[in-house]
């Protein structure tokens, strides 16, 4: 047993004994001040959980649910298909969260949450008691509008790489093994999805690649809106000035079935499209927990929330923040966005759970750097400020704004932003 | 105006500076604000490599970078896009906020 998973089992245990475990006791919560679970621990539920500990001086109890072992970054992770970076350049520990913080990690995954009962279900068999939930479980796909996907080994073969982990590892090595001469072939679904200038992104570092390893080959993006939905002029510069003749961009491409057997994909309006490397990003929603929960109350697919306190429209005692909410006006989906709603939320917990009035003005800003070689990179960058009388979060008129170009000095800028967002995240 | 509606108006706008001031220093306030800048500047104020810290900074000067920013007077790759987010009053606070944190 490695050091790390000897610690997750011991807080497990000592979770599941002393803490929140309800084995048929109403009253379990009364011991050692309220208790607080995260679900999900990624850039919003790992900002929480940290963020709770430290404004509540330790006082409320943490426990984080999240089934994978480690934190894995998706920002950068194509950086790992364009193979400037590893894996393990963006893979990271959850122990600091348990060292610095107190924090319960618990590696396992909510299946059902009782919201009368303030209670989630763990798939282990075991059973917390909240008094407030933090749920930050994510996208899942909407894989019912991919028919094709649903066949067998068609997930394992046309890979979304969304999340990144072992499907990044898988669609490198289809990248390696792809002939000279091949095309990748990136199929983007409509706004809103996660990371919108990341599929641009990813892109160019398959063409970053080919460049150096495969320069007979050819990266084709097929995008269901009108036009990128991100930096437009900057990525459609970069593609000029760096991929010419190697990279093209087909706009008002909306992908309605994919045939894994032959790698076709199949459109709403265009003729099919067969690559050899298929890359499918499918429409995405809030985490399935979320969804099951009732609280996708958007169009079944966001949850709308209390920008004040990231409570859940649906449900009381249950905050809801990252991916999964139905995002303000011009706020994007991204790792950033989600830090900061965790702090936004992990505040108006900490004020809540001591019976006090939450923050009347949060302000969130949004920075998301995307890399168009291995070494250089631009920016967009927004400040949102609550409106009361709009009950929701608006850009401040006057800020934010993009790169005026790529470059290598924001290449090292968006590096800088990764260790430091990792460490205010995790550590 | 008259004289009585001059000294009513000024009174209420002392009030209302009075009011705006312990606004801005409602230290759980700033304190959430600040941690919008913790994203790229360190929890505490202490930043990883390839960005600066702000814990312990002189708060006069960071004052007036914060300002040169939002101004346009010092270049920048996105700071001057950040600090237009904030008011004046909200940078002030911000500056002092890290001023007071260990360095």
């Amino acid at each position: 047993m490695k050091r790390r998973q000897f610690v997750q089992t011991a807080g497990a245990g000592s979770v599941l004994g002393a803490l929140g475990l309800v084995t048929g006791c109403a009253t379990s919560s009364a011991s050692g001040g309220p208790h607080v679970v995260v679900v999900g621990g990624g850039y919003g539920g790992a900002t929480a959980a940290k963020y709770i500990r430290l404004w509540s001086d330790q006082s409320i109890r943490v426990t984080l649910v999240e089934p994978s072992a480690a934190f894995i970054s998706c920002p950068i992770s194509n950086l790992v298909l364009g193979g400037s970076k590893t894996m393990a350049d963006i893979t990271m520990s959850y122990d600091n969260l348990i060292k610095h913080h107190g924090v319960n990690v618990v590696r396992d995954m909510v299946t059902s949450i009782d919201a009368d009962k303030r209670t989630v279900k763990l798939a282990s068999g075991g059973e917390l008691r909240y008094d407030r939930l933090v749920l930050s479980p994510g996208v899942d796909f909407m894989w019912e509008t991919l028919p094709g996907m649903d066949k067998p080994g068609a997930q394992d073969k046309v890979l979304h790489a969304w999340k990144a982990g072992p499907q990044t590892v898988a669609l490198r090595k289809q990248l390696e093994a792809m002939p000279d001469g091949g095309v990748y072939a990136l199929s983007i679904p409509l706004a809103p999805y996660r990371c919108p200038p990341g599929p641009y992104e990813r892109a160019c570092q398959v063409a970053s690649y080919f460049t150096k390893a495969k320069p007979k080959s050819k990266v084709l993006i097929l995008d269901a809106n009108d036009d990128v939905t991100s930096k437009g002029p900057l990525f459609k510069k970069a593609w000029t000035d760096r991929y010419k003749g190697m990279l093209e961009y087909r706009p008002k491409h909306k992908t309605v079935d994919v045939d894994a057997a032959t790698n076709t994909l199949k459109f709403e309006f265009n003729d099919d499209v067969k690559a050899t490397v298929l890359n499918v990003l499918p429409p995405m929603r809030a985490g399935d927990i979320a969804v099951k929960t009732g609280l996708a109350t958007a169009n079944k697919r966001w949850c709308e929330i209390d920008f004040l306190t990231h409570e859940a429209k649906a449900a009381k005692n249950i905050h809801v923040l990252g991916d999964s909410i139905q995002v303000a006006p011009a706020m994007p989906k991204s790792g950033h966005m989600a830090n900061q709603h965790g702090k936004t939320c992990a505040a108006a917990v900490v004020a809540l759970l001591s019976g006090k009035q939450p923050n009347a003005l949060p302000i969130y800003t949004n920075t998301c750097y995307s890399f168009v070689s291995a070494e250089d990179a631009m920016h967009v960058a927004s400040v949102h400020r609550y409106d009361a009388a709009q009950k929701t979060m608006l850009p401040v008129p006057g800020s934010g704004g993009v790169s005026s170009a790529s470059n290598e000095l924001e290449g090292g800028y968006a590096m800088a932003w990764a260790r430091n967002i990792w460490a205010d995240t995790l550590a | 105006m008259n004289r009585w509606n001059k000294i009513a108006a000024t009174g209420s706008l002392a009030l209302l500076g009075g009011w705006a001031s312990a606004q801005a220093v409602d230290p759980i306030q700033v304190r959430d604000w600040a941690s919008t800048c913790a994203t790229c500047h360190g929890t505490a104020g202490i930043a990883q490599s390839g960005m600066e810290s702000l814990a312990g900074v002189n708060k006069d000067e960071m004052v007036k970078k914060l300002m040169d920013f939002k101004t346009g007077k010092k270049p920048a790759t996105l700071m001057h896009q950040l600090s237009k987010g904030y008011s004046d009053e909200q940078l002030q606070a911000l500056a002092a906020y890290f001023a007071a944190l260990k360095k």
